[in-house]
């Protein structure tokens, strides 16, 4: 069981790396969105840092959606569903194996590559790391929220516009305290833990609710 | 292993596809399912693989442990589940880490079947013969009790054609069983024939069954 989970992340790795794959897309999308928006407010430096982890998370839950429709709709239109259905493993852990091998290569990415474009939004040493490291702690959500979405749109041609509209409501959350977190590091009244122990909560429970509902949803396609 | 299906009912999008459909195979057996375009032998293929609900009727196996029905067959069929950026190679090994019960490497399978020169080509170069003959070779690098096969010949030239009722002959002499929907003669000896027509009558039959169209 291990073993088929483990072929399953190699090969969607090994596709990821090969086709080109969205990763790097979502990648240079994140690059981007971030750029654009010091040219939309001026060059006010307190201004882009003070929002600047709000930019990179808004970035973040965008760029996610990148690839996010051919998660599961690739493997629906060219049969390798039904290959995985007959799998010794259950469904649920073929969308972990999944989610998995796309946080890998979207979300970490991001996370990684964050402090370097928070130069773009002024961003100071400790504001760096903090967005890095919630945004390291809360991708994994996106990607585990965006699974569901894509698990019921498996089967429809277009559904990338669909899938976005049905699964960003349900990033709020995430947004949420993944912004207040990086901004509770720089300042405010809370402290830092207190919002990243939320952030991370809501990983858990994406990681759980999320494996189980795209399952679901993949399970009887009709 | 034993396969006994009594009774199965297909239903998709609300329209009925069969129902009553009763069938045993044993040890060795064969089925061959015959019936027009669009009667339901995908379908029947997509029951049985675990794709599809069934609308009613019962699926039994026996003499297979605890493993699920799904669990026991391979399909192959009109999508043929590689994936066009790796190479044959590659996708014969991920299907055999993911099926489990490795039979051949897949460049012994690949041979069997006349491909060893596309181990390490990327599936998209390949002819749809090729592709369908590599989908193929899946069903030797994991050893399986139950082969699903849909059409299985389209795109075989004659002597691929052959070699697959080689192999079909030699799985069931192991005590293998091959379901087969099929328009043309498989090569499948003393195989039994199954044939679906649509459900017309049975719908008639049954009266709290009704469908929209009645009132019109």
């Amino acid at each position: 069981m291990i073993r088929a989970g483990l072929a399953l992340v190699a090969r969607d790795l090994r596709l990821a790396a090969r086709v080109g794959g969205s990763g790097t897309l979502s990648l240079v999308f994140f690059l981007m969105i971030v750029a654009l928006v010091p040219f939309a407010l001026g060059p006010d430096l307190n201004l882009l840092s003070r929002i600047g982890p709000a930019i990179l998370w808004l970035s973040a839950v965008l760029s996610t959606l990148i690839g996010l429709d051919r998660l599961f709709q690739a493997d629906e239109e060219d049969g390798s569903l039904d290959l995985m259905t007959g799998a010794p493993v259950p469904l649920e852990g073929v969308v972990l194996a999944k989610v998995v091998a796309h946080w890998l290569t979207t979300g970490l990415p991001l996370a990684l590559a964050s402090p370097l474009f928070g130069l773009l939004v002024a961003l100071d040493g400790t504001a760096m790391a903090a967005t890095a490291l919630t945004l390291a702690v809360g991708t994994p959500a996106l990607s585990f929220i965006g699974a569901v979405g894509a698990a019921l749109t498996a089967s429809i041609r277009r559904g990338g516009l669909i899938l976005a509209v049905l699964v960003l409501p349900l990033m709020i959350p995430t947004l949420i305290f993944g912004v207040s977190a990086a901004q509770a590091a720089t300042g405010g009244t809370v402290p830092f833990l207190v919002p990243l122990a939320v952030l991370t909560g809501l990983t858990l429970i994406a990681a759980v609710v999320g494996t189980v509902a795209a399952a679901a949803a993949l399970r009887w396609p009709e | 292993m034993r396969l006994d299906v009594d009774n199965l009912a297909c239903r998709r999008s609300g329209r009925r596809i069969f129902a009553g459909l009763t069938f045993s195979v044993g040890e060795g057996g064969a089925l061959a399912v015959t019936g027009r375009n669009g009667a339901g032998k995908s379908s029947l293929l997509a029951i049985l693989s675990g794709r599809l609900r069934p609308d009613g009727g019962r699926i039994a196996i026996a003499d297979v442990g605890e493993a699920s029905l799904p669990e026991c067959l391979h399909v192959v069929g009109h999508r043929d589940g590689l994936k066009s950026a790796l190479t044959a190679g590659e996708n014969l090994t991920f299907a055999r880490d993911l099926l489990g019960a490795p039979r051949l490497v897949p460049r012994e399978a690949l041979e069997r079947l006349g491909l060893a020169h596309a181990h390490d080509l990327p599936v998209a170069y390949l002819s749809a013969g090729q592709r369908r003959r590599v989908a193929l070779a899946r069903l030797l690098v994991c050893a399986r009790p139950l082969w699903l096969l849909d059409e299985p010949t389209a795109a075989l030239d004659t002597a691929s054609q052959e070699v697959l009722a080689g192999l079909m002959a030699e799985h069931r002499a192991g005590g293998g069983l091959v379901i087969a929907a099929t328009h043309q003669a498989l090569g499948l000896r003393d195989a039994m024939e199954l044939r679906i027509d649509r459900a017309g009558p049975e719908q008639a039959a049954a009266p709290t069954d009704a469908d929209g169209e009645d009132w019109l």
